[in-house]
C-alpha cells in the first residue's frame, strides 16, 4: 500500500451537506463524533470548507432547491473526493421518493460511493459504512 | 562553503525545518490529544499530524483565477518565517551566538504568520475568508501592542539590551523575569497575547468554523493548505518557546535542566490547551475590549514597575 492511499485512510475529513433532510440523520453523524464513539480515533473529522474535505456526507432527499447546490458543491471539492448517501431518504428518497419537490436521490445528482440506509441509521451503522468504503480504496 | 553550508543545514535540518516540523506535529498531536481528554474522548494516534500532512500534500490544489502568486506565496511566507525565528531562538538557547537586535527581528518575523493569514485569505476573494481576514486585522491590532510591550519588560529589567543571548545570561545569573512583579504581570499579558496570536479558542475568531466556516482558510486545498496547517503547528510550537525564553529561562542544556527546561514548554502548551477547551469563543468587539481595557493596561504597569526596579 503507497504511503500516500495509507494517509489518505488515516485521515478522512468530512464536509456535511443536508439536501433537505429532516435533521435526524445529522444528528446521528453528529453522534459519531460524540465520546461514546469518538471517530477522531482513526483520524476523521468534520470540516468546516469542501475544499479541505475527503469525502462529502449528504442527508436528506435531495430536493430541487438544493439539487444544483449539491452539484457545485461537488464540483468544487479537491479531488479525490468520495460521496456518502447517508439515510434512507439520500439512498432512494423514502417517504418522499414520489414528491412533487424531489430531485433526487442522491445518486440521480453527483455518483455516490456509498450507500448507508436507515431511517436514521444508527452511528454503528454510519461508521461501518465508512469502512467499507476505506476497504474498497486501492 | 564551509560555512553556507553550515547555515543550510542549520535552516533545513537541525533548528530548523525538518526539527521544527517534527516537534510542531507533536505539539499539534498533544494538543489534540489534550482536548481529546478533557472531552472524555480517546483522541487521534500520534502519527495523525504526519498522515493528515501526507495526505494533504497528496490531494488537488484548487488557485482562484488571477490570484495565483499571493495565494501561493502566503503558507510560504508563514513557514519561512516561522523556521527563521525558530533558528535564532536554537541559536541563541545551544551555541549562544546572536547578533544586536535579534530580539527585535524574532518580533518582526512572528507577526509574519498573521500577516500571511491576511494576505491568503484576502487573496482566496471569497466573502467570508474577507469577513476572516478583517477579524484577523482587528484582533492585530488588539494584541500586538501589549505583546511587544510584555517584551519590553526583560529588556529593562536586563539593563537595554536586546539581544537574546544576553537576556538569556541575565536570567541565569540573576534570577529568571518571571519571579519578579514586573515580570510576572507582563508574563501573564504574553500569555493572552499568544492565545490570540495562534488563533486558538478564545480568539480562534479569523477561522471560526461554525460560523464562516474556516474563514480564511476557506477557499485553500490540497498542498498549500497543508503548508497552512504545518506552520500553524509549528508556531504551537515555536511561540511558547519563545515566552519560555523570555520570562522563564529557555532550556539550558547541562544535564536535568535539559528535562526542567522542555517540562516548562510543555507545561505552558498545556495551559493553552486547557484554556482552548474550557472556554467559548468571544467577539470580536469583545476580544478588542479585552486587549485595549484589559491587557494594554496591566502590560503599562509592568513597564513602569520594571522601570522602578521590582
Amino acid at each position: 500500500m503507497s504511503l500516500k492511499l495509507k494517509a489518505l485512510k488515516r485521515s478522512i475529513w468530512l464536509f456535511h451537506f443536508n439536501g433537505g433532510s429532516c435533521n435526524n440523520c445529522d444528528i446521528e453523524i453528529v453522534d459519531c463524533l460524540t465520546p461514546r464513539y469518538d471517530l477522531e480515533r482513526f483520524g476523521i473529522k468534520l470540516v468546516g470548507s469542501v475544499r479541505h474535505a475527503d469525502v462529502l456526507v449528504v442527508t436528506g432527499f435531495v430536493s430541487r432547491q438544493s439539487a444544483p447546490r449539491l452539484k457545485r458543491i461537488y464540483e468544487q471539492a479537491a479531488k479525490p473526493i468520495f460521496v456518502v448517501a447517508v439515510g434512507t431518504c439520500a439512498c432512494s428518497g423514502g417517504i418522499f421518493a414520489s414528491s412533487y419537490n424531489m430531485a433526487g436521490p442522491v445518486d440521480r445528482i453527483i455518483p455516490v460511493h456509498a450507500y448507508i440506509p436507515g431511517c436514521p441509521p444508527k452511528p454503528e451503522a454510519i461508521i461501518m459504512g465508512v469502512v467499507k468504503l476505506l476497504s474498497t480504496l486501492k | 562553503m564551509n560555512i553556507l553550508s553550515n547555515w543550510l543545514f542549520k535552516l533545513v535540518v537541525f533548528p530548523g525545518l525538518i526539527f521544527t516540523a517534527v516537534v510542531g506535529m507533536f505539539a499539534s498531536w498533544f494538543d489534540r490529544k489534550l482536548t481529546a481528554r478533557v472531552q472524555w474522548r480517546v483522541g487521534p494516534p500520534l502519527f495523525q499530524p504526519l498522515y493528515d500532512f501526507v495526505k494533504l500534500l497528496a490531494k488537488e490544489t484548487i488557485i482562484p483565477k488571477k490570484t495565483f502568486t499571493t495565494f501561493i506565496l502566503a503558507p510560504i511566507m508563514s513557514l519561512v518565517s516561522i523556521v527563521i525565528v525558530s533558528v535564532i531562538i536554537w541559536e541563541a538557547m545551544l551555541w549562544h551566538s546572536g547578533f544586536v537586535g535579534d530580539l527585535i527581528v524574532t518580533l518582526y518575523f512572528l507577526t509574519i504568520p498573521s500577516i500571511a493569514i491576511i494576505v491568503g485569505g484576502a487573496a482566496s476573494m471569497n466573502p467570508l475568508a474577507s469577513l476572516g481576514v478583517s477579524r484577523e486585522i482587528k484582533l492585530m491590532l488588539g494584541y500586538e501592542l501589549p505583546f511587544i510591550m510584555a517584551m519590553f519588560v526583560p529588556v529593562i529589567r536586563a539593563g537595554g539590551t536586546i539581544k537574546l543571548t544576553e537576556l538569556l545570561s541575565y536570567e541565569w545569573t540573576n534570577g529568571l523575569f518571571i519571579g519578579s512583579w514586573s515580570g510576572a504581570i507582563a508574563f501573564a499579558c504574553a500569555l493572552a497575547c499568544m492565545q490570540a496570536k495562534l488563533a486558538y479558542i478564545p480568539f480562534d475568531l479569523p477561522e471560526a468554523e461554525t460560523e464562516i466556516n474556516a474563514g480564511v482558510f476557506l477557499e485553500y486545498s490540497g498542498a498549500p493548505l497543508g503548508i497552512f496547517k504545518l506552520s500553524r503547528w509549528m508556531l504551537l510550537f515555536v511561540l511558547p518557546m519563545f515566552i519560555v525564553f523570555m520570562f522563564m529561562g529557555g532550556i539550558k542544556f547541562e544535564g536535568l535542566h535539559t528535562l526542567w527546561g522542555i517540562l516548562k514548554y510543555i507545561m505552558l502548551l498545556g495551559f493553552v490547551v486547557l484554556v482552548k477547551v474550557t472556554n467559548p469563543r468571544i467577539r470580536i468587539d469583545q476580544a478588542m475590549k479585552f486587549f485595549w481595557w484589559g491587557v494594554t493596561p496591566f502590560a503599562i504597569i509592568a513597564v513602569i514597575l520594571a522601570f522602578l526596579g521590582l
